[in-house]
């Protein structure tokens, strides 16, 4: 702050303002990631279970996450599967797909 | 009746250490019964802050595995009467510590009429951390004005509020207290730094003391004083003040504002 800051408009260097616009978003999206249902664990720990049943996967395979958008909430589920997995490629593919197909009727509800 | 107090805040250098130090020392010295425990098993440094490192015999991880007695592990401070330090160990990890053995630790420390037990988080959202939370009626968060301190702060809510005693027993939540470290009103003035209004806004916790950035912390702690102990400091002050607010008292928030810049300053400054 000296006399040539007279000079400058002064807006460009808030760089707190811009630090509280990033904060507020940010917290605001993880905040409704662990304000989720009760239920949610729960569903996550079923839904692995029969992942395993067919798959051997780690507990970290499987990430679930309930977003709000408008009006519905979203269930996304995302599925890790290894790629040395005994039943190979085609059933890692087909998994795959049916975990697309279940995203997509999660959305369309 | 004991109250459990944990120092936290997520992000590491924030200081938690400092701030245990200062409230253990603040509360000692309006005569509350007071231990500080540095939960920080592995990399212990409470013992350097309060200036008594070649004191420590026992530690936490004696006292949980029950290889010393609380009277042997507690450390006397020197300088002021009715505070303890807890010391952690600084050979071994954070599994060593289990819910189990610092219950019953807390439970000793409660037949020993203590009336405040505050605990030293370490950083981090692991297992050091989570023990530390555990067993907290109240919660000192712990904030730099800066981004991943705030994004941090807030994760550690959130875990205070689904993995603590309280949250987990339906019993009514931990009491939670925002204490801003390192503040610069000068740069807030300037834009290049959130405001207490920003952070307060953000986490949308109770505030109970703004510590300005101070020479005298470093000062303090190349020393091992707690800061508050150095009363012309604002540090030390602005600490003085958070513990009447933590004891209860409305005391308005200083060391908020820029100090006022005389008109060369402002030319040429």
């Amino acid at each position: 702050m000296g006399i040539f800051s007279f000079f400058k408009t002064g807006k460009e260097d808030q760089s707190a303002s811009i630090a509280k616009d990033r904060l507020q978003v940010l917290i605001a999206h993880e905040r409704t990631g662990r304000s989720g249902p009760d239920y949610l664990p729960m569903l996550k720990q079923d839904i692995l279970d029969v992942i395993k049943k067919y798959v051997a996967v780690g507990d970290d395979a499987l990430s679930v996450q309930l977003e709000s958008q408008d009006n519905c909430d979203v269930l996304e589920l995302n599925i890790t599967l290894p790629e040395d997995a005994e039943s190979d490629e085609e059933s890692a593919e087909s998994a795959r797909r049916r975990a697309m197909e279940r995203r997509q009727a999660a959305n369309a509800t | 009746m004991t109250k459990t107090i944990v120092v936290t805040s997520g992000k590491g250098g924030v200081g938690k250490t400092t701030t245990s130090a200062s409230i253990a020392t603040g509360l000692a010295k309006r005569g509350f019964k007071t231990v500080v425990i540095d939960f920080d098993v592995g990399l212990r440094n409470l013992d350097l802050i309060m200036g008594c490192e070649r004191r420590v015999v026992y530690d936490l991880v004696n006292l949980v595995n029950q290889e010393a007695s609380l009277h042997q592990t507690l450390i006397k401070d020197k300088r002021i009467e009715n505070l303890y330090i807890l010391p952690a160990s600084q050979t071994r990890d954070k599994d060593a510590l289990t819910i189990e053995g610092v219950a019953r630790v807390i439970h000793k420390l409660k037949k020993s009429d203590f009336d405040y037990i505050i605990c030293d988080s370490p950083a981090g959202i692991e297992k050091g951390a989570k023990m530390a939370l555990y067993f907290a009626d109240e919660a000192i968060v712990t904030t730099n004005p800066e981004v991943s301190s705030v994004r941090d702060s807030d994760r550690i809510l959130g875990i205070l509020q689904s993995e603590s005693k309280r949250s987990k027993m339906n019993e009514e939540p931990v009491k939670e207290h925002l204490l801003i470290t390192r503040y610069n009103p000068a740069r807030v003035k300037d834009g290049q730094m959130l405001s207490v209004d920003d952070i307060v806004d953000l986490l949308a916790i109770p505030l109970l003391g703004i510590i300005p950035e101070s020479p005298s912390v470093l000062d303090c702690s190349n020393a091992g004083k707690p800061v508050i102990l150095d009363e012309e400091s604002e540090a030390g002050q602005a600490y003085s003040d958070a513990i009447d607010r933590l004891l209860g008292e409305a005391k308005p928030h200083r060391f908020m504002d820029a100090p006022k810049k005389g008109l060369l300053a402002r030319l040429f400054g």
